[in-house]
């Protein structure tokens, strides 16, 4: 594998097992900075998994796993991870159901995590100015003050999307971002990842191929714990082994 | 920034309750005091004290409820960080009489003579001192609430095992506070109690006077909790209640938040404590009793958890409700109790202010109030009968 440096996260010869059922096997995944990557693989193929392993909450049994080229995630715990510039969007919508859409994005918000400065905060009109863009740009301004359980599932999705842009992360990472939407709501959330895409790295875990297609970016398919191939959508798709392990399915 | 947090801490909700404890703090002494026997506004000496322990419970559940209520701790052994307040309170009182014990011993508690000691054991020392032991009321508490939460929420032990150790918590200290060479009392406890900062104990105006302390220390008390809660530590409280792990990829530290409820919590029931001791006259290791940190649940519950006002009313209503009954049918009160949470948690899941607030339209940007709101019973989120352990 080629050198981390310059890289936004660098996942090499990853292994874990569960049981002895082996989640991942030797995968191998570089991200760059600013760069989108869709990943796409049957159930089970270690998708979330892989995710777990970037974010703290598993440990990988062997391999490396490098954020920003220098900084080892296999020693860090899930908070630290957050700090480093690392947000995560659950295949689950999970928002804080019995907070306000805006209180959601104030816990979100990039500001110190101290018990000490969360008793002291009180909301800047900087906080504010950048609470109520998020707002605008995930399309719930009219909604903001009410509780984030009333909203629909693919506005929760959006919602969570709003909360990770607030972290202001470095590198997202993106669990299936428009299962539960309308068509209309998927060619959005195509738009608003693709801008998102434009500043930072982005890495969505998707299975809907028109929308992957929408994103128009590189492509990785993983099978049984491993990268099965990469290239574009097109290439990807068109790929023997990916046809017979996933798309032919 | 202070005064900010202060006025934040008193929304309107607040500032009421803080003003009838205030009301009450005052009219009750007079009552008592002032106003004549005969006039139909006079109320007995007997019922000050009994009044002032309601409220010491009624600290004791605000506690509870800022751990259970709003960071999703259920704790089981809160009744542990009471008893300890109270202890700390009691061996200032055990100093405090001196020479006129039964053995007129002028440093050994009547107790200590009897058990043969010859000096006073090393940790009884500085509580002839009501600075230091007022100050001990604090600490002790904190310090157990702090070691045994930096451990197990450090190990993210949550949800009904949580709940278990902090049960095996208190019952340890009951064991441990039965034995005679502990040095506080044994079975007994300590009591007989003469003076506390130079007053009778047992005068009517000093009964009044410790009334008004336990509710000028429920109001202050009410002004910590809405502080705390209206915070954006608050708001991560609740957050760690309902999503612990979602938390956490946003960066935050639930073992610290937990751990900052935990102590303040533990701090508070302390205090309470404290109040109650001298208002009882005694305090043995019967206060320890795992069954009576599960009453405490009980009137949290039966009140409103995740309210302020909640607790408060639950333990008041409860506590009322047994001196009537456990005197009326002494054997049925237990039924009663459990019946009573039975019926609470299956068809007032939000208390006694969760009826009130249903009958009451939800108001237009009072959202945080409308957390625990509703406007309509069908559209209520289903609600938790306990909190379930993370992921």
């Amino acid at each position: 594998m080629t050198d981390k440096s310059g890289t936004m996260l660098y996942l090499n010869g990853v292994s874990v097992s569960f049981d002895g059922f082996k989640a991942l096997n030797h995968l191998s995944i570089i991200v760059h900075p600013g760069e989108m990557l869709a990943i796409i693989g049957p159930n089970g193929a270690g998708k979330t998994t892989m995710m777990d392993i970037i974010t703290g909450k598993t440990r990988p049994d062997d391999g490396e796993v490098y954020f920003d080229g220098r900084t080892d995630l296999t020693k860090l715990d899930e908070a630290q991870i957050a700090n480093l510039g690392i947000g995560r969007k659950f295949q689950k919508p999970t928002v804080f159901e019995s907070h306000t859409i805006w209180d959601n994005l104030v816990l979100a918000l990039k500001r110190p995590r101290s018990v000490l400065a969360a008793l002291l905060y009180s909301e800047s009109a900087e906080d504010k100015a950048r609470i109520e863009e998020i707002l605008d740009t995930v399309r719930l301004t009219a909604r903001k003050d009410e509780l984030a359980a009333d909203l629909s599932h693919g506005q929760k999705q959006w919602l969570e999307i709003g909360m990770l842009l607030a972290q202001d992360p470095k590198l997202l990472l993106v669990d299936e971002p428009v299962a539960g939407m309308t068509d209309a709501e998927t060619v959005e959330t195509a738009k608003l990842l693709k801008q998102i895409a434009k500043t930072r790295s982005v890495v969505v875990v998707e299975h809907d191929m028109s929308f992957v297609r929408e994103l128009g970016t590189r492509v990785t398919c993983l099978a049984e714990g491993s990268v099965l191939a990469e290239g574009s959508l097109d290439q990807v798709s068109a790929n023997p082994i990916v046809i017979e392990r996933y798309l032919g399915r | 920034m202070l005064t900010q947090m202060l006025f934040r801490a008193l929304d309107k909700k607040a500032m009421w309750l803080v003003a009838a404890l205030v009301f009450i703090a005052i009219a009750i002494p007079v009552a008592n005091l002032v106003i004549p026997e005969g006039n139909p506004l006079h109320l007995p000496n007997y019922m000050v004290p009994l009044l002032g322990k309601y409220l010491n419970y009624a600290l004791l559940a605000l506690a509870l409820d800022l751990v259970w209520g709003y960071c999703g701790i259920l704790s089981l052994g809160h009744a542990a960080f009471f008893a300890l307040g109270a202890y700390a309170m009691g061996m200032y009182l055990m100093r405090q009489i001196g020479a006129r014990g039964v053995y007129a011993n002028p440093v050994l508690p009547d107790f200590m003579v009897f058990l043969n000691y010859k000096d006073l054991p090393w940790f009884w020392h500085g509580f002839d001192l009501w600075w230091f032991a007022f100050l001990m009321v604090l600490f002790v508490p904190g310090l157990l609430a702090f070691a045994f939460g930096w451990f197990a929420f450090r190990s993210r032990v949550t949800g009904v095992y949580l709940s278990i150790i902090t049960q095996a918590m208190t019952y340890a200290l009951l064991l441990a506070f039965f034995r005679n060479d502990l040095g506080l009392g044994g079975n007994n406890g300590l009591t007989d109690f003469k003076d506390i900062l130079g007053f009778n104990v047992q005068a009517a105006t000093t009964r009044a006077g410790l009334f008004a302390a336990s509710a000028l220390a429920l109001a202050l008390a009410v002004i910590i909790c809405s502080a705390i809660v209206n915070s954006k530590l608050g708001k991560v409280m609740v957050a760690v209640r309902d999503a612990e792990s979602r938390t956490r990829f946003l960066g935050w530290r639930p073992e610290n938040v937990k751990l900052f409820a935990f102590v303040v919590s533990a701090v508070l029931a302390g205090i309470a404590g404290a109040l109650y001791t001298p208002q009882v006259g005694i305090i043995n290791p019967g206060e320890f009793d795992p069954a009576n940190s599960i009453e405490a649940v009980i009137w949290v519950a039966v009140g409103g958890r995740g309210t302020l006002i909640g607790p408060i009313i639950g333990a008041v209503l409860v506590n009322a409700g047994k001196s009537v009954f456990t005197g009326a049918f002494p054997d049925f009160w237990l039924y009663c109790l459990g019946g009573l949470f039975i019926f609470v948690t299956l068809f007032m899941p939000k208390g006694i202010v969760g009826l009130f607030q249903k009958l009451k339209p939800r108001k237009g940007k009072e959202a945080s109030s409308a957390a625990e709101a509703g406007e309509d019973p069908s559209t209520l989120p289903q609600p938790k009968p306990v909190p379930e352990p993370a992921e």
